[in-house]
């Protein structure tokens, strides 16, 4: 039953218009990845509002044409500027930046994108057979194995997130009281107001979205004095050719890098890890592992491939059980419901040409995107010779108009900028943001899943467990929170010392 | 860092605080036909304020010592937050009184952040700061129909 739904899918992705958004959205979405302050999830915030009245297909094509953008841009800082645009490029600087500085910066970048383009590609083909199956079966859940998910995204968080976990469920509470601000639908009664009418309509997670990553990275970028000490990009058809002909030495890498990054990024913030598993595997099991770090192609290859799987996985989730994997896809979540779709896997019923419309569009949207990277690269790196002192007002202002546009309200504007005041602090403590920002985004479907949950058990918590999807989803969900207390003990049973991977990090 | 560490994990104690007061109000048992409004946000408040608690002795104990933010570092972040409190208060200032809108006061605030930071030629300065402006308002205004807060320039324009 999958390939004809694909066929109209196509139908619906390769029309001439959605064809032309969708070359807007790489362009678009490789210039904010590759801009200081404007990643994947505030850019398709920002772009959010402009797509209100806009078909929802051709909306949802713009607005992951813009991911995939974003996700090539941050390849091109990474290895040209040595700097990460997103987490999970990271390991891409590694051996990016040292070829770059060798005058070898083509042959990375074209490592780079090939690499994203045949980790996505994997994924996407992936999700084309399994998003039907996880969504019939999700069909049959009903509250309680929603919640319980709902749990085991959260908990996934606190437990595998790698960063302090008290202040992951910090995040995360956070967040879902900043969404409970307002109106209860529920009961009618207005919560956390305190009598000011502009608390009323709550939080918006766009506004938040913009000041936590655009407002707070571009006060993070000048506090740590920002400086663009770029390399030529010496990229042309013949250096791309001659590169492509050697990748296909690195076949195992690219299998490899596919499986982590689709496995790790089905789970919510997996992209991160699933490129530094991906390039600790290549180093291992490579014939001349120390040239890694030193400017070594397979080590461009490794990360890139797993973090655009994991980045395109993340969609899987958000597809068939209205969980995002990442906070892009949290805002994409969040534009489903403002269109009027019901996230979940009745899209699979009620909007096919909806569904099938976005899956053919990753193909097509990174068939397009891989061909505009390669060809634009010195026109994206020139960007970033613009001076900082310009970028950065023009960035405030891109941002000033997304939260206003919204709800076309002032207050949004002003809580930009306290969320962008908060993203910094929390940035710097680190408190992690993604997690925030999922709750924000999830509050009120987590919290109408647990009470009607309690509804149908009448108050008792035991429906978690009775059912048998719910209670092993939930028992799961429960051994993630309890990872973080339960590892040290567990290292020291086995005799390891526990101060050593407890060290205070600092970042 | 840890005095930074312990005042936003004092903040966020606060803010379970006034979550619990809140949802107190509003009842956090069962209400008529399922959980009261308050039920979520209480649990959500109880568990904020023993992670906090967590957080403030993990910070009191192994916080670093660095500091936070040093006097030369801040300076440059305090010189962006200062102009786009500016710049929202130009474009629609708080209370009664009208702002210039939003087109306006973005392009008074580039050009006032681009000369004084970046001391760029009045020349680019001037350019960039009609430039941009005019183009996002026939990006918002005429393409995508999404209005945005407008001031006397616009009146005098006639939009």
């Amino acid at each position: 039953m999958g390939l004809e739904n694909l066929v109209l899918g196509f139908q619906v992705a390769i029309t001439p218009f959605n064809v032309f958004i969708a070359l807007v959205g790489v362009l678009l979405g490789t210039v904010i990845g590759v801009l200081p302050g404007l990643g994947g999830a505030n850019g398709v915030a920002i772009l959010l509002p402009l797509t209100f009245t806009m078909p929802p297909t051709s909306a949802i094509i713009l607005l992951t044409s813009i991911y995939w953008g974003a996700l090539f841009g941050g390849a091109i800082t990474s290895v040209l500027f040595n700097i990460p645009g997103e987490p999970w490029s990271v390991a891409t600087t590694f051996d990016g930046y040292p070829l770059a500085k060798q005058g070898q910066s083509g042959q990375a970048l074209t490592a780079a994108f090939t690499s994203s383009f045949v980790g996505a590609f994997f994924s996407i083909v992936l999700i084309t057979f399994f998003a039907p199956v996880l969504a019939e079966i999700a069909l049959k859940f009903g509250p309680p194995e929603f919640f319980a998910i709902q749990l085991l995204t959260f908990s996934s968080f606190v437990g595998l997130g790698g960063g302090n976990p008290l202040k992951s469920f910090a995040s995360i509470l956070m967040g879902f009281i900043l969404a409970s601000v307002g109106l209860d639908i529920v009961t009618g009664q207005l919560r956390l107001t305190f009598g000011f009418t502009d608390l009323m309509k709550g939080f918006d997670f766009i506004v938040a979205v913009i000041g936590l990553f655009g407002i707070g990275e571009i006060l993070l970028s000048v506090e740590e004095g920002l400086r663009f000490q770029g390399t030529r990009t010496g990229m042309n058809p013949r250096v791309v050719f001659e590169t492509w002909r050697v990748l296909p030495r690195y076949f195992r890498t690219f299998v490899r890098g596919s499986i982590i990054g689709f496995w790790m990024g089905f789970k919510p913030g997996g992209a991160t890890p699933a490129s530094f598993m991906s390039y600790a595997f290549a180093k291992r099991f490579s014939r001349n592992p120390q040239r890694f770090g030193k400017g070594e192609l397979e080590g461009i290859v490794a990360p890139e491939t797993a973090a655009h799987a994991a980045g395109v996985a993340a969609m899987l989730p958000m597809l068939t059980l209205g969980i995002p994997g990442s906070p892009t896809a949290a805002v994409m979540l969040g534009g489903l419901i403002i269109w009027g779709l019901q996230p979940g896997p009745m899209l699979f019923v009620d909007n096919p040409e909806f569904v099938w419309g976005l899956i053919a569009s990753m193909y097509t949207g990174n068939v397009l995107g891989v061909l505009m990277v390669l060809t634009l690269v010195p026109f994206f790196a020139a960007i970033l010779k613009i001076p900082f002192a310009v970028l950065a007002p023009l960035i405030v202002v891109v941002c000033a108009i997304g939260s206003y546009a919204v709800h076309t309200s002032m207050i949004d504007i002003w809580y930009m900028l306290i969320f962008g005041v908060i993203g910094y602090v929390f940035k710097k403590l680190d408190y992690p943001l993604a997690p925030l920002v999922l709750a924000l985004v999830l509050g009120d479907l987590s919290e109408n899943a647990l009470r009607q949950s309690l509804i149908m058990s009448g108050g008792g918590l035991g429906i978690f467990f009775n059912r048998p999807i719910a209670a092993v989803i939930t028992v799961v969900a429960l051994l993630f929170f309890a990872l973080p207390a339960i590892t040290p003990w567990w290292r020291r049973l086995r005799g390891v010392s526990a101060s050593t991977s407890a060290a205070p990090r600092e970042t | 860092m840890r005095v930074a560490d312990l005042i936003t994990a004092l903040g966020l104690l606060g803010l379970g605080g006034v979550v619990l007061y809140d949802a107190t109000r509003l009842g956090i048992g069962w209400g008529g036909e399922g959980p009261a409004s308050g039920f979520f946000p209480f649990w959500l408040a109880v568990l904020l304020i023993v992670t906090t608690a967590g957080i403030m002795v993990q910070a009191a104990v192994r916080g670093s010592t660095r500091p936070f933010v040093t006097r030369e570092r801040l300076v440059p972040v305090l010189k962006v937050l200062g102009p786009v409190a500016g710049f929202i208060v130009v474009t629609d200032p708080p209370g009664p009184w009208s702002g210039l809108g939003l087109y306006a006061a973005a392009g008074l605030y580039m050009a006032f952040y681009m000369r004084w930071v970046g001391r760029h030629r009045w020349l680019t300065v001037a350019a960039i700061a009609v430039a941009v402006p005019v183009v996002a308002f026939v990006i918002f205004e005429q393409w995508f129909l999404v209005p945005m807060p407008k001031g006397p320039i616009e009146d005098w324009l006639g939009y």
